[in-house]
């Protein structure tokens, strides 16, 4: 009872929902209409990005009421959210990923090491970026980006 | 001609059988007409309202949870867009995993046409026996399974197992618990049963009926997989029952699973209201009755969820080892409901 009375004291927490990102939906995400399966891979981040990956779907900032969904396989999903510099004992792994979502299907690269290798730029263990290794369709800049970048980035696949 | 002069027979024996296992007054022409429209009610409320009722429960489940939600609307737009994916049929699976996402839904549709969920009075009423309901519901779960093993990953195989481990304890739960109703009906068909408890409510007040509702409860939550036995929602394989066997499925077989499951859920929720709440279920055949009896459906179901989506935001999943213990209990509700139901009506009449 102890829980009812805080659920009611709490009341929504979501904040307001901010206008639509700019660029629109993408071109390739059109068909998914309004509903995006997100698989989360992390190819070597320092689990900076997961964090906010994690906060993008919390109460406050709630991807979930644009249509995302994180699923648990990736033969669900429809973007695959991917974080960190691509070592090379996970370029294969990324790679097999990918090749199992069903058509059509997007990559995401979240965070600046996903984008460029950031922090771990040149390291003995790092194969790349995510782009030298799948074909990326949207970036989401920043180390590690904020929760709204994350949000807007998801936004902009499911088009709400 | 043949066909014509073949099937004429046949139909009447059908409104005929109804007639009298309902024991309505409505005459044969018109119960058959409504009969009919209330058959496929049933079929298309269970079919097209299914996933709007799994977005209705995520969204109280969000609002709960003081999120804003997707909207009751959004099953539906993972389903559509599902359909328009490519399919993927993995390296190394066979006829099991092809087969059983249009088994899962076709014997949910068949179930759902036979479980008096509008009507009591339908052209299919004498056959929706309770066991054939139930043998309906374990071939689904059966079709699932064998798909879960026939992709042979570690996680499918894993599901399966556990599916099967829950299905054992489950099928006689709702077959001991729907027992224990019939035996004021003396009858094992549904429509009759629940025909009788809407002329009779004082069979549901009885302790047999009590201890019986609350072990269909628990068995329906265990079959439709929702917590505390499964989550629905979980990303973890190493706790998934239902999921870890759809974890192969893709684009339009996976939107198949999905409805099926979703329509399950559905379907479950229906038996239970209409088994214990059987108000405003027409048991005659007018229009004016059919349409009263879409409206109840409707309200009692999104209720009854509302409940179980509360209920899910306020209970945490139970190990699985802990699983077997609360299915047992259950069992054993199901047990004392008939044993009461038994004695307590031998000593009536
Ligand atoms: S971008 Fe920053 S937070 Fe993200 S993985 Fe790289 S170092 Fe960590």
């Amino acid at each position: 009872m102890g829980l009812l009375r805080k659920i009611r004291a709490t009341g929504r927490v979501a904040e307001p929902a901010p206008p639509r990102p700019e660029g629109g939906v993408l071109e390739k995400a059109r068909e998914l209409g309004g509903s995006a399966q997100v698989r989360c891979v992390d190819a070597g981040s320092c689990n900076g990005c997961e964090i906010e990956i994690a906060a993008a779907f919390n109460p406050l900032h709630d991807a979930e009421r644009y249509g995302a969904r994180i699923v648990a396989s990736p033969r669900h999903a429809d973007v695959a959210l991917v974080t960190g510099p691509v070592t090379r004992n996970m370029a294969e792994p990324l790679r097999r990923t990918v090749a199992a979502m069903a058509e059509p299907r997007l990559v995401v690269a979240v965070g600046d090491c996903a984008i460029d290798c950031g922090e771990f730029a040149g390291g003995h263990g790092v194969e790349g970026a995510v782009a030298d290794v799948v074909p990326v369709d949207l970036t989401v800049p920043g180390c590690p980006p904020e929760p709204e970048a994350i949000v807007a980035a998801l936004r902009r696949v499911t088009g709400r | 001609m043949e066909a014509m002069s073949t099937s004429v027979p046949i139909g009447t024996a059908l409104t005929a059988g109804t007639a009298g296992t309902a024991g309505t007054a409505g005459t044969a022409g018109t119960a058959g007409a409504v009969g009919y429209a209330a058959v496929a009610a049933q079929i298309l409320v269970v079919v097209a309202g299914a996933p709007l009722l799994t977005g209705w429960m995520r969204q109280v489940r969000a609002r709960l949870e003081g999120r804003a939600g997707a909207g009751v609307l959004q099953p539906w737009r993972d389903t559509r867009k599902l359909l328009r994916k490519e399919s993927i049929t993995p390296v190394g699976t066979g006829p099991a995993f092809r087969a059983a996402p249009a088994l899962l839904v076709a014997t949910t549709v068949v179930a759902a046409a036979l479980v008096p969920l509008l009507s009591t009075d339908t052209p299919v009423s004498s056959h929706a026996d309770l066991i054939v309901v139930v043998a309906l519901i374990a071939l689904g779960t059966f079709a699932l399974a064998l798909a879960g093993l026939d992709t042979g990953t570690a996680f499918g195989g894993m599901g399966a197992s556990r599916e099967m481990t829950i299905a054992a304890l489950v099928e006689p739960t709702i077959l001991l618990s729907v027992f224990a109703l019939s035996i004021p009906a003396g009858t094992t068909n549904i429509p009759a049963i629940v025909s009788g408890a809407a002329h009779e409510p004082a069979r549901l007040a009885s302790p047999a009926g009590l201890l019986a509702a609350a072990a269909l409860a628990v068995a329906v939550i265990a079959e439709t997989g929702r917590i505390p036995v499964d989550n629905p929602s979980t990303h973890l394989e190493l706790t998934m029952i239902h999921e870890a066997m759809t974890l192969e499925y893709a684009g339009p077989d996976l939107a198949l699973v999905e409805l099926g499951a979703q329509m399950r859920l559905t379907l479950l929720l229906g038996l239970l209201s209409s088994l214990f709440a059987p108000w405003a279920i027409a048991t005659s055949g007018s229009w004016a009755a059919l349409a009263i009896a879409l409206v109840a459906f409707a309200a009692k179901v999104c209720v009854l969820a509302a409940v179980l989506a509360a209920a899910e935001v306020l209970w945490a999943k139970v190990r699985l080892f802990r699983v077997p213990e609360l299915l047992a209990g259950s069992f054993l509700l199901a047990l004392l409901a008939v044993a009461a139901s038994y004695f307590l009506n031998g000593a009536g009449s």
